[in-house]
């Protein structure tokens, strides 16, 4: 069990989450930036896991906090993708840089 | 009979007058009012009189409540609301109330028709309110209000036809003039409080007498000096005194009864009778007793010569005034405490009378100038006879009243040890002749006054005049019985009442001498006057250069004084108004606008950030994030996370 340090899961998480944040800031299709905050939501589930398990391993907050946060990138990928669709018959396109409505 | 009966019942009359007599024909109710209330007054007032007198009643402060307690202080001052009964406080009332009410009786004829009837008679019941309580007030702090109370009457009476653009700005000039001195007073009643503890005048008698005072500058005596100086200011400006005259001439913008009233016989004495009251300050410190005989004899010279060559009656009556304003600080000065109020006493009255006349003329003639009027002594023959009475009163003939108090004023100056303490034998020979001169140029002025008005070819406007109706009248001639009967109230024979009332027992013994010179200075003074008014035997239009000329000229322009003020003070004030009127609009108002106009350009540069991308926010975000985390690692050495990293 304690073959595996507690740091390599948080780097692990680190990169993922940076993967994350890179498509959010990149990609310029719509679905692909949800992709990433789904990315950036489970660096931070694994974070959470590995934390629960090298430090308080008795303690039961840290799972049901990950299940809630499961629960809610489900809730918000389906929230999200109706957005893009609703984008997708306004606009034409689901082009992230098009949507400055709110500038104007 | 309670004392505070005496202010509160002309206070009573102000309140029912402003509330249901100031428009329509309620106004006539207004004159009833206020004569009923001041005739209580006048009442009260000689039966406390004479119950002093008798002593029955025993001098002393009479307390309603307490006033104002500053803890905080060392020692703690502990201000009692009251009135205070003794022999000055008792004159004064009875004076106040006497004049004020056969003024009011007189404005009953004189404002008749006037839009502001109803107004005018409850500003001059504010007024009777706040001068009896000036009398009478138990201490320093509230003698102060009521000080500042019946300057805000004056402003109002003095501006009564507001719509006269000089009445406006004669009520202007009075109440600033005036705020020079009071600026003064009221440090000096602050530096009392402070060293002495108490304001009460009882108290501070007994604290400077003992020697008790605790001074926060100077020694002793300086800090005395200084104090007896600031309160002198004080009364400097409200009594019209040189350099703070100019004001006085002015005021007589004012309906005539009030110049009668106000600028003649009660609020510009309250700087005399201040003095009176704050004597024993004054007593402490000679010097000030030599400064104030100086200041008045100054003043008594100036004015006299400046009234011997005005046009307008009333100015003549005001600089006469302010002249003999100048007598009873030089009286008071010289060590005359007596001397002084009893020649107050006496000019309240030859003056209030002198004033009313004036009122009369003005009333019949429609002008104010004596060469708009003459031979008038026929169309109005008690009119004339009064002004007479007045006129000789003033002039210091025996047996009037002025004689008396005059005398008396002379003989202090001849005694007096405070002008030698100050200026030396020789000066005061200079002091007491300056003093004979203005017996023998008050006599010229006021016969040339009479004869110009009363005597002569009639003048234009002269030709409709009729006399004054009763109401007008009776004042009158009840005031002439008083300028000519006052002089009893100090004869030696007597006993000198009034010493003994005001509790200085037996004065020096008067100078023979002095008495026949006034007299013969006085009589040489009519005689010059009638010389030239009377039987023309003399022709002053024949003087047309040289040096009488320019004293004339000099003369009629107040000695050039209010253009000095016009020229240098206002004009210094005006530069400085300037200077700080830049500085306010270009660094303040600068400021101001500096603070929005960097808001403004801080909104043009940052609306460009907002680009409606929602990559760049979230790129900002995440950039600020990295940000904050990179700070706290150099920061903190690390502390977020190289403990998991290593």
């Amino acid at each position: 069990m304690s073959a595996i340090p507690l740091s390599w899961f948080l780097a692990l998480a680190g990169v993922l989450f940076a993967i994350g944040v890179f498509g959010v800031l990149t990609r310029r299709n719509a679905v692909a930036v949800l992709m990433g905050v789904e990315l950036m939501l489970n660096a931070c589930n694994l974070n959470l896991v590995a934390f629960w398990r090298y430090l308080h391993p008795t303690a039961l907050d840290a799972p049901v906090f990950v299940l809630l946060v499961i629960t809610i990138a489900a809730a918000e990928a389906a929230v999200g993708l109706a957005i893009v669709l609703s984008v997708y018959r306004n606009f034409r396109g689901i082009e992230v840089g098009e949507l400055d409505l709110m500038k104007h | 009979m309670p004392i505070y009966l005496v202010p509160a019942l002309p206070l009573a009359s102000c309140i029912l007058i402003s509330l249901c007599c100031l428009q329509g024909r309620r106004q006539r109710l207004a004159p009833l009012l206020l004569i009923a209330a001041l005739a209580g007054s006048l009442l009260v007032s000689l039966l406390l009189l004479v119950g002093l007198a008798g002593g029955e009643l025993s001098p002393g402060p009479r307390h309603l409540f307490p006033w104002l307690a500053v803890q905080a202080s060392d020692p703690p001052l502990v201000l009692q609301f009251g009135f205070l009964l003794d022999g000055l406080s008792a004159l004064m009332m009875v004076l106040v109330s006497a004049v004020a009410l056969l003024v009011q009786v007189y404005s009953i004829g004189y404002m008749r028709g006037d839009d502001g009837y109803g107004r005018y008679f409850a500003f001059m019941a504010l007024f009777s309110f706040s001068m009896l309580g000036l009398v009478t007030a138990s201490n320093l702090l509230q003698t102060y209000v009521f000080w500042e109370l019946v300057g805000l009457c004056s402003y109002l009476l003095i501006g009564f036809w507001y719509r006269k653009p000089e009445a406006a700005n004669a009520a202007k000039k009075a109440f600033v003039v005036t705020r020079f001195g009071d600026v003064g007073f009221l440090l000096g009643v602050l530096a009392l409080s402070y060293s002495a503890g108490t304001l009460d005048l009882g108290g501070l008698q007994r604290i400077i007498a003992g020697g008790e005072l605790r001074p926060f500058f100077f020694g002793a005596s300086a800090f005395t000096t200084v104090v007896a100086l600031l309160i002198f200011s004080g009364a400097v400006g409200k009594s019209a005194q040189f350099p703070l005259h100019v004001w006085l001439p002015d005021a007589m913008e004012g309906p005539t009864p009030v110049s009668a009233l106000i600028h003649a016989a009660t609020m510009v004495a309250a700087g005399v009778y201040l003095v009176a009251r704050t004597y024993f300050i004054f007593e402490a410190s000679p010097y000030t007793l030599g400064v104030v005989a100086l200041v008045g004899v100054v003043t008594a010279f100036l004015a006299a010569s400046i009234a011997l060559s005005q046009h307008d009656v009333k100015r003549i009556l005001a600089y006469s005034t302010i002249s003999q304003l100048g007598y009873m600080m030089l009286a008071l000065g010289a060590g005359g405490y007596v001397a002084g109020m009893f020649h107050l006493t006496t000019h309240a009255f030859f003056k209030a009378l002198l004033f009313l006349c004036a009122g009369s003329v003005i009333h019949a003639v429609h002008s104010n100038d004596i060469r708009d009027m003459g031979g008038l002594a026929r169309r109005m023959p008690v009119t004339a006879l009064t002004c007479a009475v007045g006129a000789l009163a003033l002039a210091g003939i025996p047996p009037l009243s002025g004689f008396f108090s005059k005398d008396e004023v002379l003989s202090c100056v001849v005694t007096s040890s405070s002008l030698v303490m100050l200026v030396g034998e020789t000066g005061r020979r200079v002091v007491l002749g300056a003093a004979l001169a203005v017996v023998f140029m008050t006599a010229c002025y006021m016969g040339r006054m009479w004869l110009v008005v009363f005597a002569g070819r009639r003048g234009e406007s002269a030709d409709h005049a009729h006399e004054s109706p009763l109401v007008m009248t009776g004042p009158l001639a009840l005031l002439a019985l008083l300028a000519a009967g006052a002089g009893v109230l100090n004869l030696p024979a007597l006993h000198h009442p009034l010493g003994q009332l005001l509790g200085e027992g037996e004065p020096a013994a008067a100078v023979p001498w002095v008495a026949t010179s006034s007299v013969a200075i006085g009589l040489a003074g009519l005689a010059l006057a009638a010389a030239i008014y009377g039987l023309r035997l003399l022709d002053l239009g024949r003087i047309k250069s040289g040096w009488p000329l320019a004293l004339y000229r000099g003369s009629q322009q107040n000695w050039y004084l209010d253009a000095f003020y016009t020229v240098v003070v206002a004009r210094a004030v005006l530069v400085g108004a300037d200077i700080i009127a830049w500085v306010d609009r270009h660094v303040v108002n600068g400021m101001v606008d500096g603070v929005g106009w960097l808001a403004g350009r801080a909104g043009t540069g940052l609306r460009r950030a907002h680009t409606g991308q929602l990559q760049v926010y979230a790129y900002v975000l995440v950039s600020a994030a990295v940000l904050v985390v990179l700070v706290l690692w150099v920061s903190r050495s690390g502390y977020v996370l190289v403990p998991f990293l290593r």
